[in-house]
């Protein structure tokens, strides 16, 4: 069949490009500028070529220390959120009901987190915190355990990484839940024949079928972890000192605090490119993970 | 091993204070001997499945009792029953090889690491896996994972009986043939108790050494394929079972004579003590009939057309307004559309209110 040759098409789209130009790459270009040239205001620029790039990625100059510092931290945080809210989500999705009017409920109180506003978030575990007026940091002064998030480093590690499991994990127990609902009953009933215990239950059916929703959850709540800014920035302001100070925190500091923004726009560049490459990874194992699949069944 | 009775079991998917009527498995009692091959027929929601259920203990009972070799083991559960049970569609633990599958259920009772892979050898040979024993399981046809869902039910060796819930769905028709054929070779040469569901008479004939045959949560007959085939003892057996069904008519019945539509057909046993206000019909298999050229004395019908099966040909024909099937004998042409109707008195069963009624033989050739 011939076809037929239309360019009326292109006007079609024309919007989206324009949109998407404007939107998305005329702002990374002029971010894209900005990181190869200097100044000093009165919107006069010098070319410095990779000199930013350089300096940021060089951990003996102070831009390239407090980049390496965030971003360890950072991938300290991200690490340690994961290891909490992977484990517990799935706890929490074997634990919920299969089941009658419970499951409505407990899906509502799990929805409930993630439906606050980021920043609101932040404000509830900053006042919640506080040693003064706060219910949490209240009682626990009173019952004998210092706690204060804005002078002691391990009490703002602990109120961030809790504010953000109580926030997240429930994100990762809905995608887990949805992974067991879709595991057929004859699995269960064939286990049940085959003589398995609980634990052999889990590893031989319930944690291979949900490979595949674990594989998302960790991704997103890496991308978010890595990328988190409002609710360390509400409750600690990056401190004490800059120990909350992750990556984001140290960009808007640079960019907008010093307004160095030749550094900044290396900084988001590179941060950028972090993100973009893990992203890939992470698409494709997923997808390869999808064609195995696919491949299988198309022989079955 | 142990022979299994039950005991007025029953089952009710709404609880047992459901009307009696609407129960899933009405309530009964029959006992499989051990090593026997059985076959559970009937059609969609027989409750051939419900039975199987109850055995293995994914259902439990809403009356009555389970029965292994005299111990009553209603109240265990599916893991302490020793029952082995393959479902309709492959189960396959994803992470494990072939060989890992086949040892699952071994491994989870605790047997001892060389018995498991003597066993597993053994399961895999049978049924030709042994090539893909150190494969993943996920990456094989589905044939291939049914056939690793058969194995983990042949497996253990100790247990009461191997329940197969329509293995076969999923298999392209040769291979169910030849899998069919190997299930019957593994019953022979394991001498396990094993029963099979189906709703395909083949597989079901083909299989059992006992058929029964489930209809609306009743069994309605139990018994080798010829006595299923010779003696239906239910309306329902003569049209399930054969192919075509068996002929069933409304008639009068009186002594030693049925009457259809004022044409008597001699019957080679007496019904004297027919129950009164039942509905009489006849029953006859299409085998047992045959079209001749119309004549006085045979019963006359319109043929509506002749299927050839191949090996026979049997014709549609309208009597009234019933619809029979008859056997054309070869060399039979067919002239017009009227033909007549010779029975085979000894095969024809009298039947009041679907159930088969016992004649009484008055000497002579039966």
């Amino acid at each position: 069949m011939d076809k037929t040759v239309n360019q009326k098409a292109w006007f079609l789209v024309l919007p989206v490009f324009l949109i998407v130009a404007f939107s998305a790459v005329l702002p990374l270009m002029t971010v894209v500028n900005y990181s190869f040239q200097d100044t000093f205001g009165n919107n006069q620029f010098f070319w410095n070529g990779v000199g930013w790039f350089k300096e940021l990625l060089d951990p003996s100059t102070d831009l390239g220390s407090r980049f390496f510092a965030s971003l360890w931290r950072n991938l300290f945080f991200s690490a340690v959120i994961l290891a909490i809210e992977v484990p517990l989500g799935i706890i929490v999705a074997l634990s919920m009901p299969r089941d009658g009017w419970r499951v409505a409920a407990c899906l509502v109180i799990l929805a409930l987190p993630l439906l606050i506003p980021w920043n609101v978030v932040g404000t509830i575990w900053q006042i919640f915190g506080r040693p003064d007026i706060g219910l949490l940091g209240y009682v626990l002064n009173n019952i004998g355990i210092e706690y204060n998030y804005v002078s002691n480093e391990f009490d703002a590690w602990a109120t961030v990484i809790v504010m953000d499991v109580w926030h997240w994990t429930s994100l990762v127990a809905l995608l887990c839940y949805a992974g067991l609902k879709s595991i057929p009953d004859a699995y269960y009933q064939a286990a049940q024949i085959d003589g398995a215990s609980r634990w052999a239950v889990f590893t031989a059916i319930q944690l291979p079928k949900m490979n595949r929703v674990l594989l998302i959850a960790v991704l997103l709540r890496f991308m978010d972890s890595f990328m988190i800014y409002t609710e360390p920035f509400v409750v600690t302001g990056g401190g004490p000192g800059n120990s909350t100070t992750f990556v984001s925190i140290e960009l808007v500091k640079i960019a907008l605090g010093q307004f160095d923004l030749g550094k900044a726009a290396a900084l988001s560049l590179v941060y950028n490119l972090i993100i973009i490459i893990v992203c890939w990874v992470f698409y494709t194992v997923m997808t390869n993970a999808g064609v195995d699949r696919q491949r299988t069944q198309g022989a079955a | 091993m142990a022979r299994i009775d039950l005991v007025d079991l029953a089952h009710s998917y709404g609880g047992n204070d459901a009307d009696p009527d609407s129960f899933a498995l009405k309530p009964i009692s029959m006992t499989w001997r051990q090593g026997g091959a059985y076959a559970l027929l009937g059609p969609s929601g027989c409750g051939k499945t419900t039975l199987l259920n109850l055995i293995s203990g994914i259902v439990a009972p809403s009356r009555g009792k389970i029965l292994f070799d005299g111990t009553d083991i209603t109240p265990l559960s599916t893991q302490k029953r020793n029952i082995a049970q393959v479902f309709q569609f492959p189960v396959i633990y994803d992470t494990m090889t072939v060989g890992q599958n086949l040892a699952f259920p071994l491994r989870n009772r605790g047997v001892a690491k060389s018995e498991i892979d003597a066993r597993v050898a053994e399961i895999a040979k049978l049924l030709d896996l042994t090539p893909y024993l150190n494969r993943k399981a996920t990456r094989l046809t589905a044939d291939a994972k049914q056939k690793i869902s058969l194995g983990r039910g042949l497996v253990r060796s100790d247990v009461a009986a191997v329940l197969f819930d329509e293995p076969l769905t999923v298999i392209d028709p040769e291979l169910k043939w030849e899998l069919r054929s190997k299930l019957k070779a593994l019953h022979r040469a394991l001498d396990l108790t094993m029963i099979y569901v189906t709703h395909d008479q083949t597989e079901a004939l083909t299989f059992a050494d006992t058929v029964v045959v489930m209809h609306d949560g009743r069994v309605v007959q139990s018994g080798t394929p010829e006595e299923l085939f010779d003696k239906p003892a239910h309306t329902f057996v003569g049209y399930f079972i054969g192919s075509p069904g068996m002929n069933i008519v409304p008639a009068e019945v009186a002594g030693r004579e049925a009457r259809i539509g004022g044409h008597v057909i001699q019957l080679s046993r007496a019904y004297d003590k027919l129950p009164a206000g039942a509905a009489i019909e006849i029953g006859v298999r299409p085998e047992f009939v045959s079209v001749a050229p119309p004549a006085p004395g045979l019963l006359s019908a319109n043929i509506e057309r002749i299927d050839d099966l191949g090996r026979i040909r049997f014709a549609r024909v309208k009597v009234g307004d019933a619809k029979f099937s008859a056997r054309v004998p070869p060399g039979f042409s067919v002239a017009g559309e009227s033909a007549g109707l010779v029975f085979d008195p000894a095969r024809v069963h009298v039947y009041a209110d679907s159930r088969l009624v016992e004649g009484h033989s008055l000497g002579g050739p039966v």
